[in-house]
């Protein structure tokens, strides 16, 4: 039982991490077509949040729960200022945006190693979280609990928004039609602002949960960027139950293939597993129908 | 009539040219000739220096860099060819770098190993026992056909897998990066077969020439050179040709062309193929130069840092990827000299600063700032890049 439910829950606590990472990535590009490079730098400043967190408050408990909304913040305050600074002027051209937030990301990379440290810090996880769950025999680390937690909170709340409030409304307007939403009356300018705000947020969340269970590090924004980014691709773009599904199935194989083989074939073969999906599906698991022919 | 005040020469052609008929069109007039070889007059500059001024003026290290800087041109002139000219952005052209460098240099591995003999690493690393693909690799021929055939190979299967199904756009170009990222993690993961992090390295030998000899350095070079002229000269031609037209027909409106009765992934499946040949041949001549290739030549940032130098000069121009590899080949090192942090801040400014205001890159600079005088340029200036449309 243990070689089945170890894969199955540890892949799903990646694949809650992979989703909050790439949450952004659909809104942003189904919405604006825009691709964030530098939203894995999102979850980076997250991580960076909690640590600073904890040098100023010394109960790991408290400054977890502090650094939960403060991360949410300073990483969506920082995509507001990458839409507004650079993105907004390349709205024309999405691909390119590719390549500009690429070079944002090299930026705070860099940036993050001259203020901290090319060495990574330690993040204290609080006492509720340092516990083991046995799941059929297997003693499962509350941490990756709570990562999944954290996910299905942050999804849950989004949806919500999205759902319920009058600019998630917009949001959903502008994705469907843009044209037709600005001629409605939408300040298409500032959903995308706030679109950015969001999906900065919920990486600089994400972040927040990977600082508890492997620590802060300036570069560990690239280890998940590429991996989000297959997420949305297999999802389908703008979709967020696609999403959610893909995450969560990337998470789980990637482990699968992880316990058989080992952790770089297992990367290599996820990556071919994607390549063979997207020849059966090109447009991803889900998608919105529409007559465009692109 | 006879002007001799080049301020008044402008006005008078264009009224000749409103008046009088054109002149035929079979007639080989300079400027027609001009016209059509206009762009060969550059390339001639280019081959001048690099291979007759260069080799004279600088020294063997610096020419040895230089070298270095030609390969890795080579595979930025693929770029600009799947790039600017196609319309798809190749994240992961370290993959095809990689597979010509590693080819290259398991046939040096072999070479120095000695006829029957196994790489050293495999002893120190494995239990001494070569995997049977490497065994072709001891035979030169073979591997120079494997520089060309395997990229060849591998990117027709890949782009009929992902181009026939219509997967473009930034889909493309992160598929590509994370086929470089899963390359460079194999790499490393396979220690024993390929030398794992480290790479290979401590070569003597490149088909029966010494390595350390002078004569044999700067030749080394001169194939360098000569292969990024020789390539340049078939990218003219390629970009002139019906094929060239296309291609670019097909990087601005993809749905027009298939209304046409072409296939647009054939159109772009030859442009992928080409560039991954091009950059294999890149990777294959760069080896000998720079002694090693390991996972870091060819990872994701090793081909982003392509992508740069391709940006910087314009991607879609001939010459701009050359000049902007070699470019960044320069500035990489002599600013990690200096200030061995500031580099990456350099690197990532670059991106933001010629993608966003110089998507042409520094080849349109002219253009640029000439249009800048009369009145501000229009939207048309930077549409041409601009090869697809908003979602």
């Amino acid at each position: 039982m243990n070689v089945f439910t170890t894969p199955l829950l540890t892949g799903t606590a990646t694949g809650a991490i992979l989703l909050m990472a790439a949450l952004g990535l659909t809104l942003t590009f189904g919405q604006m077509g825009v691709i964030n490079m530098a939203n894995g730098e999102f979850l980076m400043v997250g991580a960076y949040v909690a640590y600073v967190t904890q040098q100023l408050i010394d109960s790991p408990g408290l400054s977890t729960l502090i650094a939960l909304p403060m991360a949410f913040i300073v990483a969506g305050l920082l995509g507001l200022l990458l839409e507004v600074s650079i993105i907004q002027w390349m709205y024309k051209r999405p691909l390119d945006t590719l390549l500009v937030t690429v070079g944002v990301s090299l930026v705070l990379q860099q940036l993050a190693q001259d203020v901290f440290g090319a060495q990574g810090d330690p993040v204290t996880a609080p006492s509720w979280l340092g516990g083991r769950i046995s799941v059929f025999g297997y003693e499962w680390p509350h941490r990756q609990l709570f990562t999944i937690v954290l996910a299905i909170g942050s999804l849950a709340a989004l949806s919500a928004v999205l759902k319920y409030s009058s600019f998630g409304r917009r949001i959903r307007a502008t994705v469907q039609n843009r044209e037709l939403a600005e001629t409605l009356g939408v300040s298409t300018r500032n959903v995308d602002r706030i679109t950015f705000f969001l999906g900065s947020g919920l990486a600089g969340v994400g972040g927040v949960a990977i600082a508890l269970i492997s620590g802060t590090n300036p570069t560990l924004g690239t280890s998940y960027i590429i991996p989000a980014f297959l997420v949305v691709v297999v999802g389908g773009v703008g979709q967020l139950k696609g999403t959610v599904m893909a995450a969560w199935a990337v998470g789980v194989v990637t482990a699968f293939l992880t316990d058989w083989l080992s952790g770089s074939m297992a990367q290599v073969l996820t990556f071919a597993v994607v390549v063979v999906f997207l020849t059966v599906r090109p447009q991803g698991l889900f998608t919105v129908r529409t007559r465009s022919l692109a | 009539m006879t002007i001799t005040d080049p301020e008044l020469a402008a006005p008078a052609d264009v009224e000749r040219a409103a008046g009088t008929p054109p002149p035929a069109r079979h007639s080989q007039s300079p400027a027609r000739l001009l016209g059509t070889y206009g762009a060969l007059i550059p390339i001639a500059i280019l081959a001048v220096v690099l291979l007759v001024w260069a080799p004279q003026s600088m020294s063997a290290f610096r020419l040895g860099n230089l070298g270095k800087y030609c390969a890795l041109a080579l595979a930025a002139m693929g770029i600009g060819l799947a790039w600017g000219r196609g319309g798809m952005l190749v994240m992961g052209q370290g993959v095809f770098f990689g597979l010509g460098g590693y080819a290259m240099a398991m046939h040096m591995k072999l070479e120095a190993a000695g006829p029957g003999e196994v790489p050293d690493f495999m002893v120190l690393y494995g239990d001494g026992t070569m995997p049977a693909w490497w065994e072709p690799f001891r035979s030169g021929p073979f591997t120079i056909f494997a520089i060309v055939a395997l990229p060849a190979l591998v990117s027709f299967i890949l782009g009929q897998a992902i181009l026939k199904r219509r997967v473009k756009g930034a889909y493309f170009a992160i598929l590509t990066q994370a086929l470089a990222v899963a390359f460079a993690t194999l790499l490393i993961a396979t220690i024993k077969q390929t030398g794992g992090f480290n790479g290979l390295n401590t070569f003597t030998t490149v088909f029966g020439h010494n390595l350390y000899d002078p004569t044999v350095k700067k030749n080394l070079y001169l194939v360098a050179a000569g292969l990024v002229v020789l390539f340049l000269v078939i990218l003219w031609q390629l970009y002139r040709s019906r094929y060239g037209e296309l291609l670019v027909a097909t990087r601005d409106a993809e749905e027009r062309i298939r209304f046409l009765g072409y296939d647009p992934a054939n159109i772009k499946l030859v442009a992928f193929i080409i560039a991954a040949v091009m950059a294999s041949i890149g990777g294959a001549v760069f080896v000998p130069i720079a002694g090693i290739i390991s996972p870091s030549n060819v990872d994701a940032p090793a081909s982003i840092l392509l992508i740069a130098g391709v940006a910087l000069g314009g991607r879609s121009s001939l010459l701009g990827p050359v000049l902007g590899a070699i470019a960044v080949g320069y500035g990489r090192s002599a600013l990690s000299e200096k200030f061995p942090t500031q580099w990456t801040y350099f690197q990532g400014a670059l991106f933001i600063v010629v993608i966003l205001l110089l998507p042409s890159g520094a080849a349109s600079l002219g253009s640029r700032v000439k249009s800048l005088w009369p009145k501000r340029p229009a939207k048309a200036d930077v549409d041409h890049v601009a090869g697809e449309t908003r979602r």
